[in-house]
């Protein structure tokens, strides 16, 4: 087929940021994956508690200390990646720096609680279902506190690289401050079903 | 900009044909050898070796299909034992959905979509690499297992308690559970890959309206895996939990249920069989449309009807369970749902209608394959119908009435649309025509072999023979139809076989096709057949959902660098220029990366500790794939 | 060779979604024959569509025209309006006959039946405890209700005799009810329908519906103990079985054996079937099965118990003896 130039793309900027960037919406599309699994590990959890003559099964209810810190410390967390992702956008070096390393440091934090949090449910995974369905949801969310910390440690050690400077890289960065906001979101539903829905 | 100020890259405002195409193919181009062949990320490329691989699949499955009909031959045959049947209709049904239907479809998609929305590669071209290992390396993991005796042997449903620690013994679930995992890997993958391709890769002037209707069934396919895997994957992690480490999700005697699993597989199998007709019907809506030589009658309806599918299969999974002692009310509600799926899929059936009728149909292979699928679908249909009625269910769940529906939905709505779909673009893909005299034999072969061979069952079914039996004793009266059904097999077998022959001949010698042999109207056909590795010269523009009907020339844009891979990013809606982004070069590090995860995933069905050990070379790999190499596609 | 010639002849009696003889199952068949009418007069209405749409003689210059696109407008959006009144009807007409099934009245008595990888478990009970146990063969009083309470032992089964209603799964952890009605004397085979593992295929039962009296009598027999072996052969047949390892797993009422994981075997001779509907009752073929039922029914829950020859006869006659 013959061709005819009808328009002129020369001056279009090269790289498509935030919500223009084909990588936004792939996270997001990775996000919402993910979300739907977190959403039936909650399902799972109603059903299960739905089907028992007395929930918790046989265990008392978790006791609230961890988890209420981690919810703490995850909710304040959001504050600095607030500011690293306002950081990206400027491409603002030095400060993104500074951030990915405050950054990777929250991500530690959680970890160590999270260790706490396992015995303070009072069973273990091969108890019952009960045991089984909280410690899947609590691995589940361990999981991408864990990938989302290696990928802020990787990111972290390549800003301080010569491939920092970059576009691509400030959109990384905002793209993984995007993903600490889901991992922190999920969270709290999961916070509500494991410590207080079996109060109600 | 033609001032001519210096400028350190280079742009395609400025050459010719010839110089543009030397540019293009040097930095697209996939070079020889088995280095580049495993590293490249040409959509075309992944998307044929996807392509063939399922439908080795087909054929495997196929063949174990044969070797059932030949045990169900006779009553109380001998030929193949309780313990093998039951491996074999397992890795039938497995094979068939998971590595055959699905990836089959997406396998198209991965292959056309980029073509049809005019850009040139897919999003994501190495996560589409990645997503190819992870399905072959499911595939070898099951057929592996089957060749030692380790074949999956509790249906690919795999209920449980039969499925769980204490009947399922051996390593036979695990298997099944985990080849789930990887193919959900590798379909979420590409769904993810599609709707970013499809969101924000677009020509400039594909707006919503005129993207084509293929187009639009696979983007609404690929929201039905983004919201249905993820319920088999928690499932069959939960089993293999419950398998290996002790846990009692499906343990009724600690607290677990037996119907959770029921529900957790079919909240995502229903959908699942949506996902494998939706991209079907896109096919047949663009064969329809080429081979009457006028747009589909109703896009906008046609449209709603495929959104409003989706929206609905996941209403419907408990239709399924209709026998497991659900309160009725429940159940009643979901008869309402699954009948009501029949309007969006009669509105479907009626526009294609509409359009045969107001058009002027051409009878070529493709076009016979979709009358073929409106004739044999409409049955599957109306039988889908019958079995959502919960009463009507009682009588004819798990027997061959509904073996009967699902190989009518699945061969007839969804095979023969894709094998009108391969006649159609085979010339695309190969740049050769395939036989239009084979072809009419294949139709002919596969359409009355595959009647002959499921008609009956319909019977068998309401005769009292349940599905799943390796034999059945010879004073119920079933022997004869399932003789008949047996050899009907074998005529089906031979239009497959047909098929091939001329696939691996026309692939040969097949009569040159040229850019567009039948004279379609989506932007695949503007471009030379086989594609070039870069797709399009000049990145198409569009003011119609018709572009090779509506103008003679080519409309492009000009203006991307040539010095590196450049394709057009465009606004989600109106599909207007935002961006020139770059595309990632070649890379081996997607195949690393699907090594180290088959590692974790197979090693794990053996101890826990391996998801620890073996997470350690999947970080590594996956932080070689994504750490910058200093290739210009990395500058912003 | 021998053993595949007793297979051979089995069962007897119906297993038809078609051919019915219980209250639910004629229901059923009601519905049944209404939607696929309904259902193959839509499809021949849409290929006689088709085949006209495909065949029908075109004008010469039938370009797009509105005129056109709006009849079609007009007709498809009637289709599609025919097409949601007739699901609804075909809703309607389902949800009537759920209520007619469900609303069969109360039960004149209540059987227990649990599904066993590869047999059934049946118990008859008497005001709300267990009266008596026996396998595989049910009877009913025939134009009575009977409510089927149904349970698993392991995995899922389903419990399923079409000529008298429809399917009823049995799920670990749960109890469901099934309500039969057979309105004629019979014979009435059902077979299991949710695959639950190798012998899936071999897990057949028969509901036998006999008129009142016949029933009483049958009813008074089983719910007596054993019959005290009259023949020398059936005594030694005793011993052996008593000696052996069969008493372990198989209960003889009015012996000292209480085995549970097998059927109760109290009055197996006067069952049509063994073996799960495998293969008639005969001397024969009791002999074969307890010789070698894993050849019989490969992969089944009863082993191989190592007998002489003079054993495995009188075994097979004490239990042909117990009527
Ligand atoms: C491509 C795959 C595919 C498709 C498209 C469908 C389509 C449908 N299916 Fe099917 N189904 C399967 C694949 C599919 N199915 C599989 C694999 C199983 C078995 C799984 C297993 O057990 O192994 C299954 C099982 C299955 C069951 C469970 C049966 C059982 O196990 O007992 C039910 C029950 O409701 C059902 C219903 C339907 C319905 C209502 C539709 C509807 O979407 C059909 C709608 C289409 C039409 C109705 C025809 C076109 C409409 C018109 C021409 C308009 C006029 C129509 C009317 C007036 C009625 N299907
Ligand atoms: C898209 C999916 C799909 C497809 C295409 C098929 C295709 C076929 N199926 Fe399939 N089937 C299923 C999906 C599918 N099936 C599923 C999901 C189940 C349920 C499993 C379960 O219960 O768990 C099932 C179950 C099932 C059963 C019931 C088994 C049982 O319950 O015991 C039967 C029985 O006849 C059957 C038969 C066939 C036949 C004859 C074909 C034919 O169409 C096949 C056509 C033949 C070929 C494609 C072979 C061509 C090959 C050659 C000619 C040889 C050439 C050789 C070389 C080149 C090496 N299928
Ligand atoms: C380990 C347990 C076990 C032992 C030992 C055993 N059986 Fe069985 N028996 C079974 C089971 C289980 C079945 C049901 C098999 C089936 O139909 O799937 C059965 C079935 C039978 C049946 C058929 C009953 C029917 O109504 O279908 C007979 C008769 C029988 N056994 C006799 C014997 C005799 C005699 C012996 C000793 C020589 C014996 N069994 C030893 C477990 C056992
Ligand atoms: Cu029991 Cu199948
Ligand atoms: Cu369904």
């Amino acid at each position: 087929m013959r061709e005819r130039v009808v328009l002129d793309l020369s001056d279009v900027t090269s790289h498509a940021s935030g919500s223009a960037s084909p990588t936004w919406w792939g996270t997001l599309a990775f996000m919402l994956i993910e979300g739907t699994g977190f959403a039936l590990a909650i399902v799972i959890y109603l059903y299960l508690m739905s089907l028992a003559p007395k929930w918790p099964i046989a265990t008392p209810v978790p006791s609230l200390t961890a988890g209420t810190l981690m919810t703490i410390v995850l909710v304040a967390s959001l504050a600095p990646n607030m500011l690293v992702t306002g950081w990206a956008k400027k491409q603002d070096l030095p400060k993104v720096r500074f951030g990915l390393v405050v950054m990777s440091l929250l991500g530690i934090v959680p970890l160590i609680i999270r260790v706490f949090e396992f015995p303070a449910v009072h069973v273990s995974w091969d108890r019952n279902a009960y045991g089984s369905i909280v410690w899947l949801m609590l691995g589940l969310h361990t999981t991408h506190i864990l990938t989302d910390l290696i990928e802020t440690l990787v990111l972290t050690c390549l800003m301080f690289t010569r491939h920092a400077d970059n576009a691509r890289r400030y959109g990384d960065v905002a793209d993984n401050a995007m993903y600490w906001n889901f991992v922190v979101a999920t969270w709290l539903p999961i916070y509500a079903c494991i410590y207080w829905v079996p109060r109600l | 900009m033609a001032d001519g100020a210096p400028r350190k890259d280079l742009r395609d405002t400025a050459l010719d044909s010839a110089e543009l195409d030397r540019h293009l193919t040097s930095i697209w181009h996939t070079r020889g050898g088995l280095w580049a062949a495993v590293s490249t990320v040409d959509h075309k490329i992944i998307g044929r070796r996807y392509i063939i691989t399922a439908f080795v699949f087909l054929f495997m499955g196929g063949v174990l299909s044969l070797l059932m009909r030949l045990q169900l031959s006779q009553p109380e045959a001998r030929f193949i034992g309780p313990d093998r049947y039951n491996q074999i209709f397992t890795m039938h049904g497995t094979n068939m959905m998971f590595l055959f239907a699905v990836p089959v479809m997406e396998a198209m998609a991965v292959y056309l979509v980029p073509l049809m929305v005019g850009t040139r590669n897919i999003a994501f071209p190495r996560l589409n690499a990645f997503s190819y290992w992870m399905f072959l390396a499911g595939g070898i993991l099951l057929w592996v297992a089957f060749a030692i005796d380790t074949g999956p042997d509790v249906g690919w449903f795999a209920y449980v308690p039969l499925a769980g620690p204490q009947y399922g013994t051996g390593k036979r679930a695990d298997i099944w559970a985990q080849m789930i995992t990887f193919t959900e890997i590798s379909a979420l993958c590409v769904a993810v890959e599609l709707v970013v391709t499809i969101f924000k890769q677009r020509a400039p002037g594909m707006s919503l309206d005129r993207i084509p209707l293929f187009v639009w069934s696979m983007l609404v396919t690929s929201f039905l895996v983004i919201l249905a895997m993820p319920a088999i994957m928690i499932a069959s992690s939960s089993l293999i939990l419950d398998r290996l480490v002790g846990t009692h999700f499906f343990n009724p005697a600690e607290g677990g249920d037996v119907l959770l699993w029921q529900h957790l597989f079919w909240f995502f199998g229903h959908p699942e069989v949506y996902i494998i007709f939706l991209p079907a019907v896109g096919m047949a809506s663009t064969i329809v449309a080429t081979f009457t030589g006028r747009p589909v009658f109703g896009y906008l309806a046609m449209v709603m009807a495929l959104i409003s599918t989706g929206v609905l299969a996941f209403g419907l999974w408990v239709h399924h369970m209709f026998v497991a002692g659900l309160p009725r009310l429940g159940e009643s509600f979901f008869t309402a749902s699954s009948m009501a799926i029949a309007v969006p899929a009669g509105l479907q059936i009626f526009c294609w209608l509409a359009t045969l009728w107001m058009g002027r149909p051409v009878f070529k292979t493709p076009l016979l394959f979709v009358v073929g699928f409106i004739i044999t679908f409409v049955v599957g249909g109306m039988t889908g119908v019958m079995v959502a009625s919960v009463p009507f269910d009682t009588q004819v769940h798990d027997t061959y009435f509904v073996v009967a529906h699902f190989h009518y939905v699945l061969i007839g709505g969804a095979v023969f649309p894709l094998l009108g779909a391969i006649y159609y673009w085979f010339p695309k893909i190969t740049g050769r025509m395939m036989s239009e005299t084979l072809g009419r034999w294949v139709f002919a072969l596969i359409f009355a072999g595959f009647h002959l061979t499921f008609f009956p069952m319909h019977i068998l079914g309401l005769a009292g023979m349940p599905r799943r039996v390796y034999t059945y004793q010879p004073e119920l009266p079933w022997s004869g139809l399932n003789m008949m059904v047996s050899l009907s097999a074998l005529v089906l077998a031979s239009g497959f076989l047909l098929f091939a022959i001329d696939i691996f001949r026309s692939a040969r010698n097949g009569p040159a096709a040229g850019s567009n042999p039948w004279g379609a109207a989506t932007l695949e056909w503007a471009t030379a057949s086989p594609p070039r590795c870069y797709n399009f010269r000049r990145m198409p523009v569009v003011y119609s959902g018709e572009p090779l009907w509506t103008e003679d020339e080519l409309q492009v844009a000009s203006g991307l660098r040539v010095d590196r891979r450049e394709l057009l990013v465009t606004a989600v809606v109106a599909a207007t220029p935002q961006a020139r982004e770059s595309s990632v070069p070649h890379s081996i590090w997607p195949l690393w990366a699907a090594v180290a995860t088959s590692i974790v995933l197979i090693w794990s069905i053996f101890t826990p500790w391996a998801v620890v050990w073996g997470s350690i070379p999947v970080a590594v790999a996956l932080t070689g794939w994504f750490w910058p190499k200093g290739a210009p596609e990395e500058e912003s | 060779m021998g053993l595949f010639a007793v297979c051979l002849s089995g069962c007897n009696g119906t297993q038809s979604a078609l051919d019915v003889h219980g209250a639910s199952a004629i229901h059923l068949k009601h519905l049944m024959l209404l939607v696929i009418w309904v259902c193959a007069l839509v499809w021949l209405t849409v290929m006689v569509v088709l085949a006209y749409a495909l065949l029908r003689k075109r004008r010469v210059a039938a370009e797009v025209n509105a005129g056109a696109d709006n009849r079609a407008t007009v007709i498809v959006s009637a289709a599609v309006g025919a097409t949601a009144l007739i699901i609804a009807g075909l809703t309607v007409a389902s949800f009537y006959t759920t209520r007619l099934i469900d609303g069969d009245g109360d039960a004149a008595m209540t059987i227990a039946v649990k599904g066993e990888q590869w047999w059934w478990r049946v118990t008859y009970m008497r005001d709300g405890t267990p009266d008596f146990e026996t396998a595989n063969e049910i009877h009913i009083p025939v134009g009575r209700t009977v409510l089927l309470q149904l349970e698993s032992a392991d995995v899922v089964h389903s419990f399923w005799v079409p000529s008298l209603a429809g399917k009823q799964d049995l799920v670990p952890g749960r109890t469901n009810t099934l309500a039969l009605r057979a309105e004629t004397p019979g014979v009435y085979r059902g077979q299991c329908a949710e695959f639950c593992g190798i012998q899936h295929s071999h897990m057949a039962m028969s509901v036998i519906a006999d008129d009142a009296v016949s029933f009483e009598r049958w009813l008074a027999d089983q719910s007596a103990e054993s019959l005290k072996p009259a023949e020398p052969e059936a005594t030694a047949g005793q011993a052996v079985f008593l000696g052996k390892p069969c008493a372990a797993c198989h209960r003889v009422r009015g012996t000292p054996s209480a085995g549970t994981t097998g059927p109760d075997l109290t009055h197996v001779g006067s069952r049509d079937t063994i073996g799960a509907g495998l293969m008639e009752r005969t001397r024969g073929s009791l002999a074969a099965w307890i010789a070698d039922p894993q050849t019989i029914k490969p992969g089944n829950n009863m082993p191989m118990v190592p007998l002489t020859s003079d054993e495995l006869r009188a075994v097979s006659a004490y239990m042909e003896s117990l009527k």
